[in-house]
Order: C-alpha cells, then sequence, then structure tokens
C-alpha cells in the first residue's frame, strides 16, 4: 500500500427505514503531498467518505488505511495523522482564536510553551495576531474558516482533510482559501478536499475522482477528464424550440461529435469551430436561435457526459 | 509526528480537554457563582428568615431541631445537582445538536468514550465547587439556629464524591439524550421534579405516612445525595441506612454514566 489514503470497496448503508445506502462500494488512492479533489453533486456520498476516512463514520464494508493504519482498528494512531475541517464552523465557542489553537495542540501533548509557540506562528501566518483574543463568532465566514484549517494543521498532521472548505465562502474569501491550500501543499501535506464546485476540483486538485450516488465514476487528472469527453469545443446553444430534424441535420455538419437536448435549447460537442459556427448558426436559426455559447469542456461537461445530470441539480 | 505511549497520549488529551474547560469556568466564574447561590439563597431566605419572622414557620416534626438544619444537606445535593445540568447537560446538548463544536475534541488522539467521561468528572468537580459555595450561605442566612455535626468525616467525604459523580452522570446522560430544542421541556419534566421529590425540603423518613409517594422517589437520584448528606451532616436526624444511599449512589453513577456514555459515542460516530 504506497498511498497515504487507501479506500478499498467502502460501503455504508444508514439502517431505515427508509434504509439510505450512502456509500455503495468506494475505491480511493491518493498518493503521498498530492492535492486529491472528490467532486460530486450534494449527497453524492463525499461527506461520508470523509467521515469514514477520519473514524467519525463507522463503515458498513470495505476498509480504510490512513498510511497503513486502518480507521477502525487504530482511529486514535490515525487521528494523529489527520487534520480535518468540517462543513460547518465547529470552532470552540467559548474561547478565543489562540485558545482553539493553543488547546488543540495540548489534546495531541505539546506541552505548555511549545503549544504557545505553535499557536503565536499560526496566528501569525494567518495575519490574525491583533485578533488573537477575540472569540470565534466575531470572524466572518471566510476568517472563520481559515482559523479551522490552521487549527486542522496545528498538530503537524501528515493528511489535511477539507470537507466543501469554500461552500457559503464570498468569491474573494474562496480565492484567499485556494491560496492557502496551495501553499500547506508546498508544505508537504497530502491534501483530501470534497467539493461540488468544479472551478474548485480543476483549479486546485492534482487529481479528481468523480462521485455519484455512492460510486466513483472516474478518477484522473483534471486534464485527463477532460480527454474523455472527446470534444476540444463545447457549444451551449440556446432555441425556443428543437426537433429531431434539427438534431440529425447538426449531427451532419462536420466536426460535431454529439449533440444533446438541454433545458432551453442544445449542447453541442465538436472537435473544432473553425467553419463550424457559421454553418450552425445557420441551421440553428429557424428554431429561435437566441444565444451561442462557446467554451472548452469543463469537469462539469465530464460529469454530465457521465450522468446526463448536472452538478447542480 | 511520532506516537507517544498509548496510554500517555490519551492522559495528555484528556489533560487538555481539563485545561480546556478550567480557561472556561474561570472565565465564567462570575455567571457560575451567580446560578449556584441564587437558587440556595433564596430558599433560605423565604423559609428560614421570612416565614418564621411573619409566624408562618414550618413544623420540622423533631423536637429542638430548626427547619434550617433540616434542609441544608438537601440544599447542598440540589447545588451539585444543578452544576450537572447547568455545567454538562446544557453545554452538552448545545455542541452535540446545534453547533456541533464537540468536533475538535472528538478528533483528538483519544478514544471518544474518554472524551465523555472527561465532562463527567469536570460535572463532578463543578459540583464539589458549588456545594462547597452553598454551605456557607445556607449555614449563614437563616434566622434561626442551624445545627450541622460531622461525626465521620470519611463518610462526607464518601457521599460528596459519590454523589458529585453521579451529579455528572445525570448531566451526562441527560445533555447526550437531551435535543437544544427540547432544554425547555427538560427542565419541566425531568429537573423540577427531580429538586421538588428529592427530599430535599424533608427528610426522606418522614415520608412514612404517604406510603406510595415515599416508594416512588426511590428511583430519584437526588433523594440518595439528600439523605447521604444529611446522615453526613445532621447524623441526629433521620436518613437512610448508609448502606443504601452509597449503594443507591454508586448504582446511579455506573447506570446514568453508562447511558450518557453509550448516548455520547451514538451521537459523535455515525
Amino acid at each position: 500500500m504506497s498511498g497515504a489514503l487507501v479506500v478499498e470497496r467502502l460501503a455504508k448503508r444508514y439502517p431505515g427505514p427508509p434504509e439510505i445506502t450512502a456509500l455503495d462500494g468506494v475505491d480511493l488512492e491518493v498518493r503521498p503531498g498530492e492535492i486529491f479533489g472528490l467532486l460530486g453533486p450534494n449527497g453524492a456520498g463525499k461527506t461520508t467518505t470523509v467521515g469514514v476516512c477520519t473514524t467519525r463514520v463507522r463503515a458498513s464494508s470495505g476498509r480504510v488505511l490512513v498510511e497503513g493504519l486502518d480507521v477502525r482498528a487504530e482511529p486514535a494512531a490515525v487521528k494523529r495523522r489527520i487534520g480535518v475541517v468540517t462543513q460547518q464552523n465547529t470552532l470552540d465557542r467559548a474561547c478565543t482564536l489562540h485558545e482553539n489553537l493553543y488547546f488543540h495542540c495540548r489534546f495531541f501533548g505539546f506541552s505548555a510553551s511549545e503549544a504557545r509557540a505553535r499557536a503565536d506562528e499560526l496566528l501569525q501566518r494567518l495575519r490574525l495576531t491583533d485578533r488573537a483574543g477575540a472569540l470565534p463568532l466575531t470572524l466572518s465566514g471566510g476568517l472563520a474558516q481559515r482559523v479551522q484549517i490552521a487549527r486542522a494543521v496545528a498538530h503537524r498532521p501528515h493528511i489535511l482533510f477539507l470537507d466543501e472548505p469554500t461552500a457559503g465562502l464570498d468569491p474573494q474569501s474562496r480565492l484567499a482559501l485556494w491560496e492557502l491550500v496551495a501553499e500547506l501543499r508546498r508544505d508537504g501535506l497530502t491534501v483530501l478536499l470534497t467539493t461540488h464546485y468544479m472551478e474548485e476540483a480543476d483549479r486546485l486538485s492534482d487529481r479528481v475522482a468523480i462521485i455519484d450516488h455512492g460510486r466513483v465514476l472516474v478518477t484522473g487528472t483534471p486534464a485527463e477528464l477532460k480527454r474523455t469527453v472527446g470534444a476540444g469545443t463545447v457549444i451551449q446553444v440556446r432555441l425556443t424550440r428543437t426537433d429531431a430534424a434539427l438534431l440529425a441535420a447538426l449531427r451532419g455538419l462536420p466536426g460535431v461529435g454529439e449533440v444533446d437536448e438541454v433545458p432551453g435549447g442544445l449542447r453541442v460537442l465538436a472537435q473544432g469551430r473553425d467553419g463550424l459556427i457559421s454553418s450552425l448558426v445557420e441551421v440553428a436559426i429557424p428554431y429561435g436561435l437566441q444565444d451561442v455559447a462557446i467554451t472548452e469542456p469543463t469537469l462539469e461537461t465530464v460529469f454530465i457526459k457521465l450522468t446526463g445530470r448536472d452538478l447542480r441539480e | 509526528m511520532s506516537d507517544p505511549g498509548r496510554f500517555r497520549g490519551y492522559a495528555a488529551a484528556l489533560w487538555g480537554m481539563v485545561l480546556r474547560d478550567l480557561t472556561v469556568l474561570r472565565r465564567n466564574l462570575a455567571p457560575f457563582v451567580t446560578r449556584t447561590v441564587m437558587n440556595p439563597l433564596l430558599f433560605v431566605f423565604i423559609f428560614t428568615y421570612v416565614l418564621p419572622r411573619i409566624g408562618q414557620g414550618v413544623q420540622t416534626g423533631a423536637a429542638g431541631v430548626s427547619y434550617a438544619t433540616i434542609i441544608v444537606p438537601g440544599l447542598v445535593a440540589v447545588g451539585m445537582v444543578f452544576q450537572g445540568i447547568s455545567a454538562v447537560a446544557l453545554p452538552l446538548s448545545l455542541e452535540l445538536g446545534a453547533t456541533r463544536e464537540i468536533e475538535d475534541r472528538v478528533l483528538a488522539p483519544l478514544p471518544v468514550e474518554l472524551v465523555a467521561i472527561e465532562k463527567l468528572l469536570f460535572g463532578a468537580a463543578q459540583g464539589i465547587l458549588a456545594g462547597a459555595v452553598v454551605f456557607p450561605l445556607v449555614y449563614i442566612v437563616p434566622a434561626t439556629e442551624v445545627t450541622i455535626r460531622v461525626a465521620n468525616w470519611p463518610l462526607l467525604v464518601g457521599v460528596i464524591l459519590l454523589a458529585s459523580l453521579t451529579s455528572g452522570a445525570l448531566g451526562l446522560a441527560l445533555g447526550t439524550i437531551v435535543r437544544p430544542q427540547q432544554i425547555g421541556l427538560m427542565f419541566a419534566l425531568v429537573v423540577v421534579p427531580i429538586t421538588f421529590l428529592g427530599c430535599v425540603y424533608y427528610p426522606w423518613a418522614m415520608l412514612h405516612s404517604i406510603r406510595w409517594l415515599q416508594v416512588l422517589v426511590l428511583v430519584n437520584p437526588l433523594v440518595y445525595m439528600s439523605e447521604g448528606l444529611r446522615a453526613a451532616l445532621t447524623p441526629d436526624l433521620p436518613h437512610m441506612p448508609t448502606l443504601a444511599f452509597l449503594g443507591a449512589l454508586t448504582g446511579a453513577t455506573l447506570l446514568l454514566g453508562g447511558i450518557g456514555v453509550r448516548a455520547f459515542v451514538r451521537r459523535t460516530i455515525s
């Protein structure tokens, strides 16, 4: 087992009624030092996967190894090796920011002076030294999330789990958080990140697994996954109506791979766009053409191609 | 990062949690004293100062003993139980249910059962502190004479320890079972009945004329705390046999503690 984190045939069923299958045989291998993105819509099983990997959810079957240690057999040893940031702000509200970091270090056996020095260092790194005595409830969502990450890495774990780290954050805080994650990776930390934002998975991850209905559909680098779409260009065409003749006509155009109906129009996957757009527009005008948007394939395109659904659905 | 010995690691994490709780307690010392003092202060004031002076004094049923003396052990016991609820149950219910603040302690390198046991023990320590705050108050305030005589110091120490552990265990069980939105209901259905039916304001033996009630209140752990303190502080007044309250307090601690730890694990690991 060479992986920093190995997940094998992981299943989790919550007894009902109705019985809910959250994980249905998940396999993952996260390599040391990489940022691994787990991308999927809400309810896909991302949080449950992180829960099992971090000892907080008991698997129904399958196993998880953290640096070779079985999370079920040795939870305390596993907890020394991992840092965890959950979706909710779980900072201790009765304690100041400095105390949140300080006591976290004490839980992990730091001496008083080591813990104080580590808390000082982390606050300095986050440029929050002047707010050391502030209580968590006075922080904005973005800052609270940064402190949560600082707390999660305070005991110098090897693997950091970030569960939807930027959900609910404004765009600026999101960018700041991405920078922080990239910085942590440069320190040698392995990161497993769950997200339903395809841009986040694309920008941050070395490799991505797409997960849906408790199963991993595909794993690879973002570039590899996008190549599987088999098209260099995605053309979104907004129309007032469509019919079979239109679809057939578009499929007949040179360079066009696939044509799918989507709400409000069509999505055309094509090899190139030279000369294609003008003929496409010509064919589409009688159908109430409203807009043509040309993009490169994204991880969202990959997800749609695999599931027939939108990530946000 | 190297692994310390297993138990050294657990002990360090537990100690960290005790330090955290001490810091929070120190910061909240004023509210702690206020909530501990108010109930017994008002009770003692009305029943042992106001009522005797306006000629409405409560009959004690025991010759030569003031009502103030009868209620001292009971009020100390209530003070301890209140700590179990306000220091353990209320914060725990919120940390588990609404804010999930417990998460960082669940992720500390020790079995989660020990996180629950730390809560119980710290609640017990706060219970002892509360008893120490209440005692001088109920001793000094009454207008009538209070007669305290400790004949058996080891018994007093043992009762205080067991009573505080029972309070912490009760707090743990309630905190893990009661959801934040049910806290009001918990006061009405658990806290109020426990205090009124806890042999706080009357010795258990005096209930003999209402036999069914005397039997029914035996399910209430506060009864054994009141009776135990009564035996230790006012040995001349009627009280339960020593073995009965020591056994019942031990049993209550184990039962409530067991329920609390199991519920805690269920709430933190799904």
